[in-house]
């Protein structure tokens, strides 16, 4: 019956505390039942997924059950209303709905506060007759708490040299392991967990629970300074609930002021900077011939998809302009297959692949040795592409 | 529970033990010829058996396979006549998967796994009387079964339980000190070297009392190895005389 959102930095978590009556375990009759039920929703993170997250939802909502229900944080004793017949059950289901690390923490403060907060409608029970109050009829009544636990989650790194504490999500997931301690502002310990197979050591485990010793008692602060005000607020009347909780930070502004600026001497200050700026650069206007058939204009490789059909039939030329400048970049250590060639530098394979071997001519040589067929060769610089196919059929004329 | 006095004025408890005297612990190796290595041990009135597989392939999806590691995968089930009331669900509720991934990460830290990548090792530990201190039998029998198996380890994995009432820590409690609601604790240690595997503690305990609680346990589990070590070395010497050696 009371929704309570929680944000802890980035983690939100919404929670539903309700009660219904039921009729007690049949071991436990006198005492109430608490059941916790922790979710993690698809919208908390990418990697949640249906199904695929049994471990780590077995392990968190045991740890709160541990930490929430062993602890005796709540008096269920105040839960029953007819012994052996009827008890409260108080039922907590909370949702994760943004995932930035360190769940239990944030689901741990989620739950008490959220039970702190809740109201069961008042009961009254004369003789064999219970009577059941609706909220207008009488005020509903808190839960009678004891403590208020609170876990403190430690992140451990290479082999328990470095701690964090309350880790985020990117140092979750690359630590090594956890350990959970869950202290009241008693300084009493409810609860201790340690996961992730990590070796841990006595002393460091006393250092961890006196570091959370420190940090439970200001957040205990924190919770009794938010219950208050949310109390006051309701009081007078105020707004409260989930949306108001959740901070506009966005700037949705659409008018901008006109800030003021001083246009007068714009014109003589552009003359000035053209005039001490250094001339653009010249564009070199004509054609740079690399070999027959092959001209460079302008910068880059020009785009010959055009060509490309022709040359497939050609077997010629290539211009190894193109290849050249790639080959520039490209490192060859691969094997050199020395083909007869004459009097030319050998070739050199590019790449190991089975499927075609790539054959690189330097460009200033001639390559009409080469040829075993002359064709004319028309074909314009082309792209990498063009290279391959014309190589390729120049294989197979090669002797 | 009122009236039942977990420690009397000259230091006994319910049983009549002392504060740190560990109950009577039995153990076999080997008792299951199928399995790769099996154990069975009785700590008091608490009696678990521990059988383990492996290493073997993967079974199932190949993708969960581990390339510098084995995988290690442990299930916890405790027989529906294992406690005063019978149990309807043996396994697959939430405390047991619990179990079994506690066991899994106190083994996976014990095992040397990264001599047998890309394998599985499966250990299986069934409850057969829970009189307190399963968590504590189940890692020590899964210990046993696992040496019996052969799969080399860091060291030994003992555990013991730890309480606290009146100002005494007790070590090793029994079902009645359990369920009396007082703090318990369960740690896991490899013995050489003093470094704590798994550690969970439940119910209150003022941060002072931490320490102490801690050592009785830790005392305890070295305890217990030494009487672990002490079957391991029998069961050997057994095995050796029955081959001729």
């Amino acid at each position: 019956m009371k929704e309570t959102p929680l944000s802890n930095c980035e983690r939100r978590f919404l929670l539903r505390v309700s009660c219904e009556l039921v009729s007690p375990k049949l071991n436990r009759a006198t005492e109430g039942i608490l059941f916790f039920n922790l979710e993690l929703s698809q919208m908390a993170a990418p990697a949640f997924e249906p199904g695929r997250q049994s471990d780590l939802l077995v392990k968190l909502n045991r740890l709160l059950e541990r930490c929430l229900r062993n602890s005796k944080c709540i008096d269920t004793e105040s839960l029953c209303v007819v012994g052996g017949e009827k008890v409260w059950q108080i039922r907590v289901d909370l949702h994760l709905l943004n995932h930035d690390g360190n769940i239990i923490d944030a689901a741990s403060i989620a739950a008490i506060v959220a039970l702190c907060h809740f109201r069961r409608p008042d009961v009254s029970v004369q003789g064999d007759e219970v009577t059941l109050y609706t909220p207008e009829e009488r005020d509903p009544v808190p839960l009678s708490i004891h403590h208020m636990p609170i876990c403190v989650s430690f992140a451990f790194f290479q082999q328990g040299m470095y701690l964090l504490v309350d880790p985020n999500e990117r140092e979750e997931r690359v630590m090594d392991g956890l350990l959970v301690i869950a202290m009241n502002k008693h300084r009493e310990i409810c609860t201790i967990q340690s996961s992730g197979g990590i070796m841990l050591l006595k002393d460091q485990v006393l250092r961890c629970s006196k570091i959370a010793g420190v940090k439970v008692a200001e957040i205990t602060e924190l919770i009794q300074k938010a219950l208050e005000n949310d109390q006051k607020v309701r009081k007078e009347g105020g707004k409260f609930g989930f949306a108001e909780s959740i901070a506009n930070q966005r700037i949705t502004a659409f008018k901008m002021e006109k800030a003021p600026i001083d246009t007068s001497d714009v014109e003589e200050k552009a003359e000035e900077i053209i005039a001490e700026a250094e001339p653009p650069p010249e564009v070199v206007a004509e054609p740079v011939l690399w070999t027959p058939g092959t001209a460079q204009i302008g910068e880059g490789i020009e785009n010959s998809w055009g060509a490309l059909e022709d040359s497939e039939k050609e077997a010629e030329d290539e211009g190894g302009s193109d290849e050249a400048v790639l080959l520039d970049d490209m490192k060859m250590d691969t094997a050199t297959e020395v083909s007869d060639i004459g009097s030319q530098d050998a070739p050199i394979v590019l790449s190991d692949s089975e499927e075609e071997e790539m054959i690189i001519l330097e460009p200033d040589k001639n390559p009409k040795k080469i040829r075993t067929q002359t064709v004319s060769p028309r074909i314009g610089s082309g792209s990498p592409h063009f290279m391959y196919y014309a190589s390729l059929l120049r294989r197979s004329y090669v002797v | 529970m009122a009236g039942l006095e977990l420690l009397s004025d000259q230091g006994y408890r319910v049983d009549g033990r002392r504060a740190g005297e560990l109950r009577k612990i039995q153990a076999r190796m080997g008792v299951f010829a199928q399995a790769d290595g099996s154990a069975y041990i009785e700590q008091g009135n608490t009696k678990a058996l521990a059988v383990v597989y492996g290493p073997h392939e993967i079974r199932g999806s190949r993708s969960r396979a581990l390339p510098d590691r084995a995988l290690v995968n442990c299930q916890y089930s405790s027989a529906t006549f294992s406690t005063g009331e019978r149990k309807r669900r043996p396994h697959g509720d939430r405390k047991s998967c619990e179990m079994g991934l506690q066991l899994r990460q106190t083994f996976e830290a014990a095992i040397l796994t990264q001599l047998h990548p890309r394998s599985q090792i499966d250990i299986y530990v069934q409850v057969l009387q829970a009189d307190g201190g399963t968590y504590a039998a189940c890692v020590n029998a899964a210990t046993l079964a696992v040496l019996d198996a052969g799969i080399p380890m860091r060291d030994f994995v003992c555990a013991c339980s730890a309480g606290f009432v009146e100002g005494t820590a007790l070590a090793d409690l029994s079902h009645v000190e359990e369920a009396a609601g007082g703090p318990q604790l369960a740690l896991a240690l490899l013995p050489a070297s003093g470094q704590i595997a798994l550690l969970e503690m439940d119910a209150r305990l003022h941060e002072d009392h931490l320490e102490r609680v801690l050592e009785a346990a830790a005392q305890a589990a070295r305890d217990v190895h030494t009487l672990l070590d002490h079957v391991v070395r029998q069961h050997v010497r057994e095995a050796s005389i029955l081959l001729g050696d």
